[in-house]
């Protein structure tokens, strides 16, 4: 589960690994956040939160990293595909 | 026979007066009345569809359409599969209308025209025969077969004036824009969004916003008066994000009880009045609360509660043929009452409705599993989501193919956290399982998590 399909520099490892907990707090998951992969969907199959748990994390994100989300903005959807995209986005986004 | 408009702007200055906000460009009625008629002359010949819209605007066109084409639309509790297979084996001829560029429904799909150039052309406003059936929506049933409810227009109208004379959005006061952050494939988003503006002389907005960033956004792009047609979900998560909140006349709440602190708390940050109403997929909406000054509901003039033996039917106005409700209530005065929670059986998360039976059907008719029983929580937190957990015998089946069987067959938000494996489920000797016995195997399942 934790296998890396690309290198991950150590800046995006370590915050890939807070945004991953920060998951696994806000909605009590059955997993560690270590256990979470970068790749793996995070909607439906893989992890299988719902629309539900998006707003809760988005939540969450906004407070810890000082963005909104939105969805009419680009590439809405691919911010939840998987835990990368999402502190890919995060990283980009961030102002705190 | 009586007819009734398809639109409640029927005075002849009407005509182009603003009746819905579409991609922010506003829509006069003579617009709208024509987008029905060109999605109309669109339309198969088949007499089901299923309007997978998810802007709210382009699903009242595609409903419009469906009803002066005399077709119906059925609006199934889930998208799933299972759910999509079981709707095509109740009406074999439905397609779906959608405006998605990948619509993954399996059904014969019509996509909604992207054509800005299509000439207006002058339609009068359709009467429609008060006995004609609109809608089909579903409820999950406990045997695994949905359950049809039908809806009338005669009767949907009723509604939405019983609902409109409660709010106070009177023909004579200014047009509200009605934004919603619920779907319009439910009930409460159909008659509290779609048909509220198009029946009520108020103005539907088209977004569906989701984040409450794009919900503030939203709101931001109509004209006030502003109606927010929310979720105590959605109000939580709003309020928690700290944005600025734009100025809104009446917010309306639904699909589960606020809490009173959160009641309060909408209140206060927006500076307006706050209503819960309070219905079923069967009945439609039957009473209302403002729940910063009480927590008894005041039912809708027309409708009558009857205690009969242990439950509780709804009849009279919009609700035609009596229902029995599936809460416990306890009447306080003819036409008010306290609600104390559902019957043991029903489950509500995030305003999706099942039953213990229909999950339990669900998971146990997946190849594999021996036995398996869903079991709900005691207390689920007011204002967040209470998640489910299940037990499951299936010594051959990994939990990823049987998470993978369950979300063919039921919504998400049904989906077990946890999910855990037993060698074997206490039942009695009856064969019956005991609630109880099912909380203690989780307890030990779980260590010293509370469930």
């Amino acid at each position: 589960m934790t296998e890396h399909t690309t290198p991950t520099s150590g800046n995006d490892a370590a915050l890939q690994l807070e945004v991953a907990a920060l998951m696994v707090e806000a909605l009590n998951l059955d997993v560690a956040a270590s256990d979470i992969a970068p790749d793996a969907p995070l909607y439906g199959e893989g992890l299988g939160l719902d629309s539900i748990d998006v707003l809760e994390i988005a939540l969450v994100v906004s407070k810890r990293y000082g963005l909104q989300l939105r969805a009419d903005s680009q590439d809405n959807h691919s911010i939840f595909n998987s835990l990368r995209n999402l502190t890919d986005y995060i990283a980009a986004q961030r102002t705190r | 026979m009586k007819r009734l408009p398809l639109v409640a702007h029927t005075r002849p200055e009407q005509i182009e007066q603003i009746v819905a906000w579409y991609q922010g460009e506003a829509i006069s009625l003579s617009r709208f009345l024509s987008d029905v008629h060109h999605l109309a002359s669109r339309f198969p010949p088949r007499q089901h569809l299923l309007n997978m819209c998810t802007d709210r605007y382009r699903f009242s066109v595609g409903l419009a359409a469906a009803i002066v084409s005399q077709k119906i639309s059925l609006l199934p509790s889930t998208h799933t599969p299972e759910m999509v297979r079981q709707v095509q084996v109740f009406a074999p001829d439905v397609f779906c209308l959608h405006d998605t560029p990948n619509c993954s429904i399996a059904l014969p799909q019509l996509a909604y025209p992207v054509s800005p150039d299509t000439p207006q052309v002058d339609v009068a406003i359709p009467l429609i025969d008060s006995a004609q059936l609109i809608a089909i929506v579903f409820t999950s049933g406990s045997t695994g077969t949905p359950l049809p409810h039908q809806k009338h227009w005669g009767t949907l109208v009723q509604s939405v004036q019983a609902e409109v004379e409660r709010l106070g959005l009177t023909a004579h006061a200014a047009p509200h824009s009605v934004v919603g952050t619920v779907p319009p494939q439910h009930m409460y988003g159909l008659e509290s969004t779609v048909l509220l503006a198009l029946q009520g002389g108020q103005t539907l907005c088209g977004a569906q916003p989701f984040y409450p960033a794009d919900i503030v956004a939203a709101l931001e792009a109509v004209p006030a008066p502003r109606v927010l047609v929310s979720t105590p979900v959605h109000l939580r998560l709003l309020l928690d994000a700290e944005l600025a909140l734009p100025e809104v006349a009446l917010i309306l709440s639904a699909t589960a009880p606020l809490s009173p602190k959160l009641a309060q708390a909408i209140e206060a940050r927006f500076n307006a009045p706050l209503l819960e109403i309070y219905g079923s997929t069967e009945t439609g909406m039957i009473a209302t609360r403002r729940s910063t000054h009480t927590q008894t509901w005041h039912l809708f003039s027309q409708i009558k509660l009857t205690q009969q033996d242990d439950h509780v039917t709804a009849w009279g106005g919009h609700v035609s043929t009596p229902i029995v409700l599936n809460d416990v209530i306890e009447f306080t005065e003819p036409d008010h009452f306290l609600l104390h929670g559902r019957s043991a059986d029903l489950i509500n998360i995030a305003g999706k409705r099942s039953s213990l039976a229909n999950l339990n059907h669900q998971l146990n008719a997946i190849a594999g599993v021996l036995d398996g029983a869903f079991y709900m929580p005691d207390d689920a937190a007011h204002d967040h989501i209470m998640r489910l957990a299940a037990c499951v015998v299936a010594p051959t089946l990994t939990a990823q193919t049987l998470m993978r069987a369950l979300r063919e067959r039921i919504d998400p938000v049904f989906l077990p956290r946890p999910l855990l494996f037993v060698d074997a489920l206490p039942r009695n000797g009856t064969g019956k399982l005991p609630r109880a016995a099912l909380k203690n195997l989780i307890h030990e399942q779980l260590g010293s998590e509370s469930v």
